[in-house]
């Protein structure tokens, strides 16, 4: 397609997008949705890019259909995405580009991964949807037997690369025990596979468009507390971020804080408040990426620091802070200061009424900040 | 004359296809011009009639599935649909059924003797795999599940290929990754088998709708034993083809057994075929120990698919001769005297032999040679596969990803160290150098 004409459609879709912002002003407000509450941090684009406000939703919806238009072997599907999926992330994709690109399939999670495995095998740009994380257990052998072995079983002779699986990820306040779950380190355990969580509209835009390019197959968990409540300007052109990647969004020298998803947010507030409370100055990496993980950003981090915190919403036995702590002692053992602290969610499935206390939020990471200087 | 027939037979049965659907229009809803106060049923799911008759649906009040056959167990046809294929074609068909045969021997015995790993044999079910091989095109892409190492060889993968990978040795397309008879061929369109039963068939038929929209004109068939049909990928995959039309042949090799489960133990239905119409899936069942009733079915199957865009169901019957692999000793589920029975009375080879003599392409002599160069060559290939090198360690920690991952790079950098210090204690000497 002609430069200039994709162009222009780039443009029509995200005019289109644009309406459906309900209020930029949330932009840095404290957002509190039932008893969820963190502050959200936006990005600043680059000067030199034309942008547009986007909350995470439209940020996804942007990527899929800069996807759809650029690559005429991608197709989207799952439960509800017809219709624009009940987060509205596929919003009119069916009606830009047909029934046979963008559709509804089945109820049925290891029908839609096989699926979505054979459709890339057979060389398509296949980007299925799981239509919450909770619920990607059905497709666990298909992910964790087949996708992530494809390549490495047969030699290089067949793979699945051109897969990615997205599904909505995280607390959202009151999602119970099967509308919460941050499934990630089950998968972290099979090699083959990559994991990838964004922490913002911005990240989401590019990290998805680098998943869905990527030649493995990925999951991208899709935080749906920020669907709506995550607001920032989003270049309106095509970009990719790297995968395999971690940002370090705050330099500090005291203490690395280690999260991804909306943890990342909460990381960020703490920072703040252990600046204002304790005059010292926290560094927080984002992960994005759970595996292939960024070892080198965090344990460089860490041998300045002497110090790290990492903080999750999955329970802790087996969650991914535990294999970030032990390469952490590992890789830093003669630079730490104190051990290396885990905060995140209980040993117990995550609760309806409990959520507030369940949450590693910001006065449990504050704490265990507190705890590891006084160490 | 062949793909006229089967063409014959897939406008008949789009004809009788188009009345269905018109009798169903006619009784079912539509939205649209509802006329208020006609009584008939609203709702959304299947489109039906009222009925004021209280009765229960009981499976025997189906007709059971039937088997087609083209020629009775002597190899004389009985039926108009002889597929009057040529003769070398029939004979290529018969020629890799007794090589299927005697390379499964051999390969037995030499796992018996500790040279394989393992092994599984396909006696008894030739016959299934070399019929269909032979009605699918060369360029269709196969998914199977692991016995059906006769597709592959019809398609040329040769006895060195398949013996290679059964050693695992650095010839093998597989790096040695896998167990035996866990082949893969992108160059013959045969995607590499896995362990985890029924996984290929959602597969299937998402390459298959890839397909549709490439328009390339090329199907997916897919193949799977009646005990992996239990799966809930099966479920999955019957459903996905149907609702999102994909041009996919589903082929369930029914023969008996699934490892020691007999299939009264595995369904309460009518058979896996049984399964296809309730799907909304066309179906056949055939008898898979006749190589011309399998290779109509097939092409026929193969016409509908690409015509249609839909799916379509065989269930071929055949009888399981051979111990389910080399782990397993079949007479402690069933007697030496079934199985015998079975050899004597319904031979797929041997009904395939009789046709072609009674054609007059095949006689003892032919029989003999071909019998005794295909035991040649296989001896002689696993001769040789045997002291091949396995590929180089390192091939251990390639293709998890497209790139390797720092972390991995690490893992094998302290591997080569460590073997570096131990080296007496590891196999190196069967390996290939590190390059
Ligand atoms: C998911 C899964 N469960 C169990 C097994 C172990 N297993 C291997 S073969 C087999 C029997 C399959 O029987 P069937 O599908 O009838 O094929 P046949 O061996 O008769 O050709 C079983 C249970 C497996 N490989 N994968």
């Amino acid at each position: 397609m002609a430069f200039a004409v994709w162009k222009a459609c780039m443009r029509s879709q995200v005019k289109e997008l644009s309406i459906i912002v309900r209020s930029p002003s949330v932009l840095h407000k404290c957002i509190t949705k039932r008893y969820i509450e963190f502050k959200f941090f936006p990005e600043k684009p680059l000067e030199e890019d034309e942008t547009t406000s986007m909350n995470l939703c439209q940020a996804i919806n942007n990527a899929l259909y800069t996807t759809l238009i650029n690559d005429s072997t991608a197709i989207v599907f799952g439960e509800d995405v017809a219709f624009g999926g009940v987060f509205r992330c596929t919003l009119d994709l069916q009606k830009r580009f047909g029934k046979d690109r963008v559709f509804n399939t089945p109820i049925c999670e290891q029908g839609i991964v096989g699926f979505g495995i054979g459709c890339a095998v057979a060389g398509s740009t296949a980007v299925a949807e799981i239509q919450f994380a909770d619920y990607i257990y059905p497709a666990f052998d298909q992910l964790v037997n087949e996708a992530a072995k494809y390549r490495y079983r047969s030699g290089n002779e067949f793979d699945c690369g051109k897969l990615t699986v997205r599904a909505p990820w995280g607390a959202v306040g009151h999602g119970s025990l099967y509308h919460s779950q941050s499934p990630e380190s089950f998968f972290t355990h099979a090699a083959g596979l990559k994991i990838v969580i964004p922490r913002s509209p911005f990240k989401a835009k590019g990290l998805l468009l680098a998943c869905i390019q990527d030649k493995d197959p990925c999951i991208f968990f899709e935080p749906k507390v920020l669907y709506r409540a995550a607001v920032e300007d989003v270049p309106v052109r095509e970009y990719t971020l790297p995968l395999g990647k971690a940002d370090i969004l705050v330099t500090g020298d005291a203490v690395t804080l280690i999260a991804w998803g909306t943890q990342v947010h909460i990381l960020i507030e703490v920072a703040d408040m252990v600046k204002d409370q304790l005059k010292v100055q926290c560094e927080v990496i984002d992960l994005v990426t759970v595996n292939p993980w960024d070892m080198e950003t965090v344990c460089n981090s860490v041998k300045k620091t002497g110090r790290a915190v990492v903080a999750h919403e999955a329970p802790l036995t087996g969650g991914f802070a535990s294999e970030i702590a032990a390469v952490i002692q590992e890789e830093c053992f003669l630079h730490l200061e104190a051990p290396v602290q885990r905060v995140t969610g209980f040993d117990t499935p995550f609760p309806h009424v409990f959520e507030p206390f369940y949450l590693p939020d910001k006065w449990r990471c504050f704490d265990a900040i507190k705890k590891t200087l006084a160490y | 004359m062949v793909l006229g027939k089967c063409r014959g037979l897939v406008n008949n049965i789009r004809a009788r296809i188009g009345m269905i659907r018109r009798q169903i229009c006619s009784v079912g809803t539509s939205s649209v011009n509802l006329k208020p106060n006609v009584d008939m049923p609203l709702f959304p799911g299947p489109q039906s009639q009222w009925t004021e008759r209280l009765e229960l649906i009981h499976p025997l009040s189906y007709n059971r599935i039937p088997i087609y056959r083209v020629m009775d167990r002597e190899g004389c046809v009985l039926n108009p649909d002889e597929p009057q294929l040529e003769k070398d074609f029939v004979e290529k068909m018969y020629r890799t059924m007794i090589l299927l045969n005697t390379m499964d021997t051999i390969l037995y015995e030499s796992q018996r003797q500790g040279r394989i790993s393992f092994y599984m044999t396909s006696f008894g079910e030739e016959a299934t795999l070399i019929g269909s091989a032979g009605a699918i095109a060369s360029n269709d892409l196969v998914y199977a599940q692991y016995r059906e190492t006769g597709v592959l060889m019809w398609r040329g993968f040769s006895v060195d290929q398949c013996i290679n990978q059964c050693f695992g040795n650095c010839e093998d397309k597989g790096k040695g990754r896998q167990m035996p008879l866990h082949y893969g061929s992108k160059s013959h369109n045969f995607v590499t088998i896995s362990s985890p039963l029924t996984t290929q068939l959602p597969q299937a038929v998402g390459s298959a709708y890839a397909y549709k929209l490439a328009k390339n004109g090329q199907c997916v068939i897919t193949y799977f034993g009646e005990g992996a049909a239990s799966e809930g990928d099966a479920h999955a995959a019957f459903n996905f083809a149907s609702t999102l039309k994909c041009p996919v042949i589903f082929f369930c090799r029914n023969n008996g057994y699934a490892i020691s489960t007999p299939t009264h133990e595995q369904y309460g239905g009518d058979g896996i075929a049984g399964h296809g119409p309730s799907y909304g899936i066309t179906t056949i069942r055939v008898d898979g120990n006749d190589a011309l009733a399998v290779y109509n079915a097939t092409k026929v199957s193969r016409e509908y698919v690409l015509a249609e865009n839909r799916p379509v169901l065989i269930e071929a019957m055949t009888y399981r001769l051979g111990h389910h692999s080399t782990s397993d000793d079949s007479t402690a589920y069933r007697s030496v005297d079934e199985v015998k029975q079975r050899d004597s009375l319904d031979s797929p080879i041997l009904r395939l032999r009789r046709y072609l003599e009674m054609k007059g392409w095949w006689n003892d002599s032919k029989e003999c040679s071909w019998k005794e160069e295909t035991r040649k060559n296989v001896l002689k290939s696993l001769a040789r596969a045997e002291k091949v090198l396995k590929p180089e360690w390192k091939e251990m920690f390639r293709d998890v990803y497209y790139d390797m991952p720092s972390q991995l790079v690490k893992q094998m950098k302290f591997m080569e160290a460590h073997i570096e210090q131990y080296r007496d204690k590891y196999p190196v000497d069967k390996y290939m150098n590190p390059v």
